[in-house]
């Protein structure tokens, strides 16, 4: 098990090497430079010139990168081009926002999803209809659309939830749930469906399989053929979608916290493109590849410890 | 020289009566929507300033926020701007955005995904390094790095988006191919030299055409979203020029007063993408009607219900006792019977073969007993008899308490009969204290004696393997301990040697006559092999289509069988034949194909 | 070796498989005489499947050699072996999978004519339609997808496009272990008229002692990737040479309850004194 770990770890730090080296070459592909943009067309060849030596775009890229590099794996993520803060402090100071999104957002979507699709699977009928109509919804409306909607019936029309912005767990609890409720069920909504579709679809193929019919002729209570039996051997396909949907839940969180003004690590990156901020983002990008890691890890690890196969080979 | 050789002109003319593939899509109402709605859009984004009925950046100061009307078919904004007019218009951007993403994503995608599956080895591990790099990228933030390197370059962005979707979609296509890539076919058509070029165009493309469409219009989807979302972020189409996404944006600013600017805007999106899925479901269902089985209704046969049939008396002397067992299945409204009628009775003590071919319903018949039949497939009707009371074999409730306790039952595919997340050892204890309640322990003590019964050495590593760890002889061995455990009356036997070698069938058939002499069970055995009834069985009965046809011991059976079917089966078998001389075939009796 | 002074169409070696360490096949060698058919038994985990990959170029051997009409075909290149495609062809166990369902039987049975170079289309069909009746289904088969026939009716199809180019071999394996009894005897006497009429040699592999004696001229039983015995297929019933063929044979349950009582009781007194020694 720590083997696994180690190894996932090892192979996870070239693609942080890669992901950061990206946003380095295009910046170097593109048109114009981060010094002309941030002039924007304004000022004069020795203010660009000036700005080019203190931004460090007069040096080779390798040689840009490779101090940027050296600087992040000391914990130094640069300073914001737009306001000089220090890019990790910034970071810091949003994480907490969208952790608590995404969190409650798994939370939901993995009872919820589940359930639903444990129960269209074993009654079908109307939740199993409802599933279906529901997850064509979300898959057809954007995130974004929805949470407006929900947003102007909830706080704007029947004024039972807040509208906009964010309140510290710290500061009134009572808000800081209130608040995230509803961002909450924008971000999960689509990953509900999702998981209850493939809930649905992996035990309704679980149920058809031999065993289950060897373990009701044995006289096993349908009870624990369900719950120990078939759930057991379903859950693989829906760990794997629980982690596919954790990560687009990540990216949700761009929309989302746009919508519902949170001050999270997705505002902060639209922020950050709106200012042209490269150094912000390519923050940003260190921690969302980061917390993507960590979701596959954890994924790879439930994967080993629900299958006998993995495990024991 | 292959590749010079036209195959793909078919020798033969395309059969009569198979429309082509647009028609057919067309002929599907959720097709007709889908194609009539995406043309329209398609029309309206290229013609757009021409079929716009206002400017759509015309600002009208005296006519805001209106609700739809005869000049203002969909009202207007904040600004007075016509909504119909700004959609029109802001169409444009959405769809040159998916065509550029989708036909990149495409493109990459499909060859990728044909590559990696088809050639595996090094070519696979390669190609998966790039899907695993890409899907690990959380793939909004690259989209904004990409905006803002590229000062808001729209047309990247969507091909940015082609390049990340590709991955997801060289994933799915390549499962895909690897699920066709070991079909005989194409192993016969290498063995019969064609290129891999050839393969892969003849034989794999066309074979997950219907993966490869609903990926490509999911991914569609999910390009209206990033487009339109792009937009929505302020970061793509600059207002005032309209777009979807900016359209948004713009009703999330009025929701206070004015929530109708959500409607025009968000349906649209949603529409087109409906629409898109639905095209992808279409194509995938046009193009397989071709080459699968079509709902045509079959000619129906009625009659199927409880008190049609003919009702015999129990024989009260038999362990167990059947009468009238129909099963039927239902598919599209259609019912078919796939067991009609059929009396038995298993004497105490003794072992009862039923024997017949494939769509005989020997093995369906056996399974209605303990009320174990697959779904779709249900009694209709049918009575059993067993330890003095009556039991009505369509209520499956009834029988569960019979099951395990009283009537157990082995399978053809012994490995696939065991739970794949369990150990052996934990099979058995969970069937022990189901029905003997006792400690952990004791039922650990009791499983190591029902194994060694079943003749296991080295009980003790057995109980701890999981199933995929021990051989099919030895599972079918658990199969028959796990059966055994709670000292059924009876046993039915599915087949359960079928999927052994021979010198294992004869090793698990000793152990299940000693059983059953040392038990006193009476034994159903289902099989398909005369051997295996001349072997193990005291009475045969012989079915044929769902029917009894004749149930005899086993020594008139063979030495006298007294249906034409029975004696041209064993006539047809070659273990009386004469070496290299033709055998007696039945063809005139089956009408092979009918189904 | 038989006697046989003409030069055999298939003659192999001394051939050893591995698959990692395992080793799958054991110094292997047999001959094929023109126009004839051999049997290969065993059990599952025998190697008889690998015999026929090699001939077939799908699995590579370790050493030994496939000597196919005089010609040294063992490490043949990629293109030789898309030659050997029109003399060397095969039929496989399952009927369902050998045929690809996207494609009519027309297109499926016109490939292998392509690859022959017969490039006339009239030809093509005028093949197709002898072939058909040949096996025995009907004209229309041509314009029809597999899906429309049973299992028996699509491994006639399969037998009729391995010998629609006039191939010299056709490797067998298990081409009637998944049919029914009643369909077995059709395709085994389809076989066995394609012989007569074509000449074509048979490799039969199959797990089923009496089906092989019943089609070959001689038979191989293999055991563990070696080969324990050799003869003609009534000499390997009815006076095996070799342990585990006799174990084999007593295994085999035949239909008849009286000699089979005897064939169990034989069958307990040499497992009783395997598991003595």
């Amino acid at each position: 098990m720590i083997r696994l770990i180690l190894k996932r770890i090892a192979l996870s730090v070239p693609l942080v090497i890669v992901v950061t080296m990206l946003t380095f070459v295009l910046n170097n592909m593109a048109p114009g430079d981060m010094a002309a943009t941030l002039l924007q067309g304004e000022g004069s060849n020795a203010q660009y010139e000036e700005l080019r030596v203190k931004l460090g775009l007069d040096r080779p890229v390798l040689e840009q990168y490779g101090d940027w590099l050296g600087s992040a794996a000391q914990g130094d993520l640069g300073k914001s081009f737009f306001t000089g803060e220090s890019v990790v402090s910034l970071l810091n100071q949003r994480f907490w926002v969208s952790f608590s999104l995404v969190i409650g957002a798994l939370i939901l979507c993995v009872s919820v999803g589940i359930s639903l699709g444990l129960v269209s699977a074993l009654r079908g009928g109307f939740i199993a209809r409802a599933v279906d109509v529901v997850s064509v919804a979300a898959l057809i409306f954007p995130s974004f659309w929805v949470a407006i909607v929900l947003m102007s019936v909830f706080s704007v029309w029947l004024r039972w939830l807040p509208a906009v912005g964010y309140t510290p767990l710290t500061e009134n609890p009572r808000l800081w749930f209130l608040g995230l409720i509803l961002p909450v069920i924008s971000v999960a909504l689509h990953s509900i469906t999702t998981i209850a579709k493939q809930t649905r679809d992996s035990m309704g193929d679980t149920m058809n399989r031999d065993f289950i019919r060897s373990l009701r002729a044995c006289g096993i209570p349908e009870r624990a053929i369900i719950f120990k039996h078939a759930l057991r051997n379903a859950s693989l396909p829906v760990v794997t979608v629980i982690g596919l949907v954790t990560v687009s839940a990540i990216s949700g969180t761009v929309f989302v916290e746009r919508v519902f003004v949170l001050p999270g690590l997705g505002s902060l990156a639209v922020e950050a493109a709106l200012n042209s901020d490269i150094a912000l983002l390519q923050g940003v990008t260190v921690y969302f590849t980061l917390l993507i890691i960590a979701v596959n890890l954890i994924v790879d690890l439930s994967y080993g410890w629900l299958n006998p196969k993995a495990r024991v080979e | 020289m292959t590749d010079a050789v036209q195959i793909d002109t078919p020798a033969v003319p395309r059969v009569a009566g198979r429309p082509n593939l647009l028609l057919s899509i067309l002929l599907r109402p959720l097709g007709l929507f889908s194609v009539l709605w995406l043309s329209i859009v398609v029309i309206v984004a290229v013609f757009a300033h021409q079929i716009a009925p206002y400017d759509p950046m015309q600002q009208n100061l005296l006519a805001i926020k209106q609700y739809p009307s005869a000049a203002h078919l969909l009202g207007t904004d904040a600004f007075g701007r016509d909504i119909l007019s700004r959609l029109i218009v802001g169409s444009s951007g959405t769809i040159l955005g998916v065509l550029q993403a989708l036909s990149v994503a495409a493109l990459l995608g499909i060859s990728l995904g044909v590559v990696a599956g088809y050639f595996g080895r090094w070519v696979d591990r390669a190609i998966g390094v790039y899907v695993e790099i890409i899907m690990a990228l959380p793939n909004i933030i690259i989209l904004l790095v990409i905006l803002t390197i590229f000062q808001r370059n729209m047309s990247i962005a969507m091909i940015a988006v082609g390049i990340i979707g590709s991955a997801n979609t060289a994933r799915i296509i390549r499962s895909a191919t690897l699920g066709v890539r070991n079909e005989l076919y194409i192993e016969a058509a290498r063995i019969t030299g064609l290129s891999d070029l050839a393969i892969i165009r003849r034989h794999i493309i066309p074979r997950i055409l219907g993966p490869i469409t609903v990926q490509l219009s999911i991914f569609a989807a999910i390009s209206i979203l990033i487009q339109t979302g792009i937009s929505f972020l302020g970061l793509g189409v600059q207002p005032p020029f309209p777009s979807w996404g900016g359209m948004i944006l713009e009703a999330s600013v009025a929701i206070n007063d004015f929530p109708w600017l959500l409607v025009p805007s968000g349906l649209t999106v949603a529409i087109t993408i409906l629409a898109f899925g639905l095209l992808g479901d279409s194509v995938r269902d046009s193009l397989a009607a071709r080459w699968t089985h079509t709902s045509t209704p079959q000619k129906q046969r009625a009659g199927f219900r409880a008190g049609t049939t003919s009702q015999q008396a129990f024989d009260d002397s038999a362990a167990l006792s059947v009468r009238g067992l129909t099963i039927v299945t239902r598919k599209d409204g259609v019912e078919k019977a796939l067991v009609e009628d059929l009396n038995f009775d298993l004497a105490a003590g003794e072992i009862l073969g039923i024997a017949g071919e494939s769509g005989s319903g020997k093995t369906l018949s056996s399974l209605a007993v303990l009320g174990l039949l697959p779904a779709g497939v249900e009694v209709v009707s049918g009575q059993m008899r067993f330890s003095s009371k009556t039991y009505d074999l369509s209520n499956t409730r009834a029988l569960r308490p019979l099951r395990g306790q009283q009537i157990a039952m082995i399978f053809q595919e012994p490995m696939a009969a065991l739970d794949p997340c369990f150990t052996i050892g934990h099979h058995l204890v969970e069937v022990i204290r189901r029905h003997t309640p006792m400690s952990r322990a004791e039922a650990r003590a009791k499983a190591i004696e029902a194994l060694a019964e079943v003749q296991i050495a080295d009980v003790e590593t057995v109980m701890k393997k999981y199933p995929h760890q021990i051989s099919g002889g030895m599972a079918q061995r658990v199969g028959i301990a796990r059966a055994l455990i709670p000292a059924p009356q009876v046993l039915l036997a599915d087949e359960p040697t079928t999927a052994l070698d021979v010198t294992v069938q004869a090793e698990i058939l000793d152990l299940l006559r000693e059983s059953q002499k040392k038990r006193k069970m009476s034994v159903v055995f289902v099989t398909h092999d005369w051997g295996v009834v001349a072997d193990i069985c005291d009475r045969a009965m012989v079915m044929y289509h769902g029917k009894a046809l004749e149930t005899a011991s086993v020594e008139d059976i063979f030495a006298r069988p007294s249906h034409a079917y029975t004696r041209a089966l064993l006539a047809a078998d070659p273990h009386a034949a004469p070496i290299g001389e033709r055998l007696p075939t039945i063809q005139d009796m089956l009408k092979e194909g009918s189904r | 070796m038989s006697a046989n002074t003409e030069t055999p169409l298939l003659s192999v070696r001394g051939l050893n498989v591995y698959f990692g360490p395992f080793q799958a096949l054991k110094n292997i060698g047999f001959d094929i005489p023109t126009g004839t058919t051999l049997g290969l038994v065993g059990e599952s985990g025998s190697g008889k499947t690998t015999i026929g990959k090699v001939i077939l170029g799908q699995v590579k051997a370790e050493s030994g050699s496939v000597i196919y009409d005089g010609e040294d075909i063992t490490n043949a290149s990629r293109s030789r072996r898309r030659g050997l495609g029109r003399d060397i062809q095969v039929v496989f166990q399952d009927p369902y999978s050998s045929l690809n369902p996207t494609r009519t039987i027309g297109q499926t049975l016109s490939e292998p004519l392509m690859m022959a170079g017969v490039t006339s289309r009239t030809d093509i069909r005028r093949r197709i339609k002898e072939l058909l009746d040949i096996v025995g289904m009907p004209a229309d088969t041509a314009d029809r997808y597999p899906f429309e026939f049973s299992g028996g009716q699509r491994q006639r199809v399969a037998v009729a496009r391995a010998v629609i180019a006039k191939p010299r071999l056709v490797v067998c394996d298990e081409p009637v272990s998944a049919l029914d009894l009643s369909v077995q005897a059709q395709v085994l006497n389809l076989l066995n008229d394609l012989q007569r009429e074509l000449s074509v040699s048979f490799l039969f592999i199959s797990h089923d002692l009496t089906v092989v004696r019943h089609v070959s001229h001689r038979t191989i039983v293999l055991y563990k990737g070696e080969i324990v015995e050799e003869g003609d297929g009534a000499q390997i019933q009815d006076a095996p040479q070799h342990a585990y063929t006799r174990t084999l044979l007593a295994a085999a349950p035949v239909p008849d309850p009286a000699r089979q009582r005897e064939k169990r009781q034989r069958w307990r007194e040499m497992r009783q004194a395997q598991l003595n020694t």
